[in-house]
């Protein structure tokens, strides 16, 4: 298992060199750069300019320019950030638990209601039950989740006011006290829900399918032929045959998730990474832009190694070793 | 006379397609008595699962419909309610399914597998019933049962994984076995091992079993009678002795003819040309047979065949029987075969 683990982290490092070879072309492929924005300041010089952009190092040849940056990385230094004049691990690291604590709400709120839904349908399939779940299905591939955001943040958040419009954490209340933590997840109940809502339609109709498929396995049929009442076998035999697919997809799951707060939190004006990212990219602050771009990437690769772990786990037939 | 375990009786299952339902099992009738084994033979696509399923009540009953009576001990379970109906599968009849491997839980310890059984029909305790099943683990030929209770089916083999089907389709010690094809997806040495079991706790138990399969040589061993069927109808039904004796319905006759060992080396093994009509193409109006013997003239088969009684507990379906021959691969009559 460890080695195993270990040998997923060697293959890393050369996806992830692959990886950051691609960002820091694309950033340099950017039009503008960190001093393009005082470059219009007609106040300086452009001989001024010149000499920050020597002394920055932007006139380096690419590859000393990405050897600094990726030696950087390698000794956890992302740089500064051209914005908020402080390293960019900083900017990153008050931002990221906001992302991952709306990120692990929106997951459980995803599976509460994926879990119900796909187990009614696909049980009762081709029933009233089941067209109800597979209309809601269908509403929610079709409806983009920007505009359903908008229209709950508009609805709860502005018209009842029951919700928070921005912000993680109102200002109101000390750091560390439990009204805080009440604030917390006052702020992310929202932009979680109304995420949910949208991306539980795919497990939703996984899940469906994998009760229907089950349900007429021939194992179904042996537990039938011993006598438990139809409820039990759905919860001791089907709905873990089912799960199992779903649970592996964990891994995946979460990193998507992560990667998906970008318009969530824009929307919501929350300020976790996704935020960041967007707004990073409007002030052409590379050093922020690669870095989450970065992270993201390293989250991704961990998600699958994280989803064969946890297969390896709840299914007896996988062994790691 | 023995004492009557089953007894099937018009027994009609049919199966919804497209909205319309076909036949599947046409009137079948026939009954187990304790310590009986009847074989159900006839080949792929002639409703022997089906038949199967119809006892165990194992169909999808929005789209299946079953007809006629299946008596378990004088009780026609064919209309009790399912709770009823829960009580009876597994405790009272057990069934036995062709793949092992596909027929038992991936996610779930063969001990956790058979220890079920005994969950939902006995009282017994944690530990009786851990016991009941190393017992049972032990008694079905299982070499470590106390580690075998801890493995997964996919560690098993083919032969062990059909082993602990049986155990658990015998946990409960029930009346009456129904064993569907169980050592068709066996090698050939296995096969005669888990019938040989079968055999030996028959012996122990006085149960008995229902042994469905297409292949006759394995029924000459262990059956004491044999049911044929042919295109969801029963076309023969006698002691082992009677049918392989004084095979009389042409379908039979081909069946035998068609086991290599019954062959004598002068003679081609003989192939049953065709296939079995599907449940929805199927002529039900004439002999479903007649097809797959074109030689015969037309007059000589009745319209809609009934089973007759030819001999004590001997019934063939048709007297055509009379008229049939076998025909070599040239279309020459074959008089001197073995039938
Ligand atoms: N659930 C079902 N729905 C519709 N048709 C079915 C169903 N089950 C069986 N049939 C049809 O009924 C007929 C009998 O099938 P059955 O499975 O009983 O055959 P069998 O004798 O067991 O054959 P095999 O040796 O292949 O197991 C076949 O024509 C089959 O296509
Ligand atoms: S009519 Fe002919 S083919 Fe048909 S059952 Fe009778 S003997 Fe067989
Ligand atoms: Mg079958």
């Amino acid at each position: 298992m460890w080695k195993f683990i270990l040998r997923r982290f060697l293959v890393m490092i050369p996806q992830l060199f692959l990886l950051s070879l691609i960002v820091f072309a694309l950033a340099k492929q950017m039009p503008g750069d960190a001093l393009t924005g005082i470059s219009m300041d007609p106040r300086i010089s452009p001989e001024r300019i010149e000499e920050l952009r020597e002394k920055a190092g932007l006139n380096d040849p690419w590859y000393e320019q990405y050897g600094r940056w990726i030696s950087g990385i390698v000794h956890g230094d992302f740089g500064t950030s051209y914005t908020h004049k402080i390293p960019v691990s900083e900017v990153i690291a008050e931002r990221i638990w906001n992302t991952v604590f709306l990120a692990l709400i929106t997951l459980i709120l995803t599976y509460l209601l994926a879990i119900p839904m796909g187990v009614l349908s696909g049980r009762y399939n081709e029933t009233w039950i089941d067209k109800v779940v597979t209309g809601y299905n269908y509403l929610g591939f079709a409806t983009p989740i920007f505009i359903f955001a908008l229209i709950m943040l508009f609805v709860f958040g502005f018209s009842f006011e029951w919700f928070p419009t921005g912000g993680s954490v109102s200002s109101k209340v000390d750091a560390r006290t439990f009204a805080y933590y009440l604030s917390k997840f006052h702020h992310v109940i929202l932009p979680a829900f109304s995420t949910a809502l949208i991306t539980t339609v795919g497990t939703v109709q996984y899940l469906r399918n994998e009760i229907i498929d089950n349900k007429f396995k021939e194992y179904t049929r042996t537990a039938r032929s011993k006598g438990i009442p139809d409820n039990k076998v759905y919860t001791r035999h089907i709905l873990r045959n089912s799960l199992l697919p779903i649970a592996a997809f964990l891994g995946y799951e979460i990193t998507g998730l992560v990667g998906g707060t970008v318009i969530i939190e824009t929307i919501f004006s929350y300020p976790g990474v996704g935020q960041l990212f967007v707004s990073s990219i409007g002030l052409r602050d590379f050093s922020v832009v690669t870095a989450i771009v970065m992270m993201l990437g390293f989250a991704t690769l961990l998600g699958t190694l994280l989803s064969d772990i946890i297969l390896s786990m709840v299914d007896p037939r996988i062994r790691i070793e | 006379m023995k004492k009557p375990i089953l007894q099937i009786e018009n027994l009609t299952t049919s199966f919804k397609i497209k909205d319309k339902y076909y036949m599947a099992v046409d009137h079948v009738s026939f009954s187990v008595s304790e310590n009986e084994i009847v074989a159900v033979v006839g080949e792929s696509g002639c409703g022997k699962s089906a038949l199967a399923l119809s006892i165990m009540r194992l169909h999808n009953n929005q789209r299946t419909k079953i007809e006629g009576e299946i008596k378990y001990k004088e009780r026609n379970i064919v209309s009790i309610t399912e709770a009823q109906m829960n009580k009876v599968r597994g405790k009272d009849i057990g069934i036995i399914f062709q793949e092992p491997l596909t027929a038992l839980n991936p996610l779930m310890t063969v001990g956790d597998q058979i220890e079920e059984n005994l969950t939902f029909h006995t009282k017994l305790s944690k530990e009786k019933k851990r016991l009941r099943t190393l017992e049972l683990l032990t008694q079905v030929g299982i070499p470590f049962p106390t580690r075998t209770y801890k493995q997964f089916p996919h560690e098993l083999s083919g032969g062990m994984r059909q082993r602990v089907m049986i155990s658990i389709a015998i946990a409960c010690n029930p009346s009456l076995v129904i064993a569907d094809e169980p050592t068709t997806a066996l090698d050939v040495t296995i096969q005669a091992q888990i019938l040989e079991l079968l055999q030996s706790i028959q012996k122990e138990t006085k149960m008995g079993i229902i042994l469905i399969t297409h292949d006759l040589s394995v029924v000459a061993e262990v059956a004491d009678r044999i049911v044929v069927m042919y295109a969801g109808q029963v076309v023969e039904i006698g002691t082992v002795k009677q049918i392989f004796a004084k095979p009389l319905h042409p379908y039979t006759r081909s069946l035998l003819n068609s086991i290599p060992s019954a062959v004598t080396n002068k003679q081609r093994l003989h192939v049953i040309e065709g296939i079995v009509p599907s449940i929805v193409n199927m002529n039900r109006d004439s002999c479903r047979f007649s097809p797959r013997i074109p030689w015969i003239p037309r007059h000589a088969h009745e319209e809609s065949p009934e089973l007759h009684e030819v001999a004590p507990d001997h019934l063939v379906r048709c007297t055509c029987y009379k008229h049939f021959y076998f025909q070599d691969h040239r279309g020459v009559k074959i008089t001197n075969g073995i039938t």
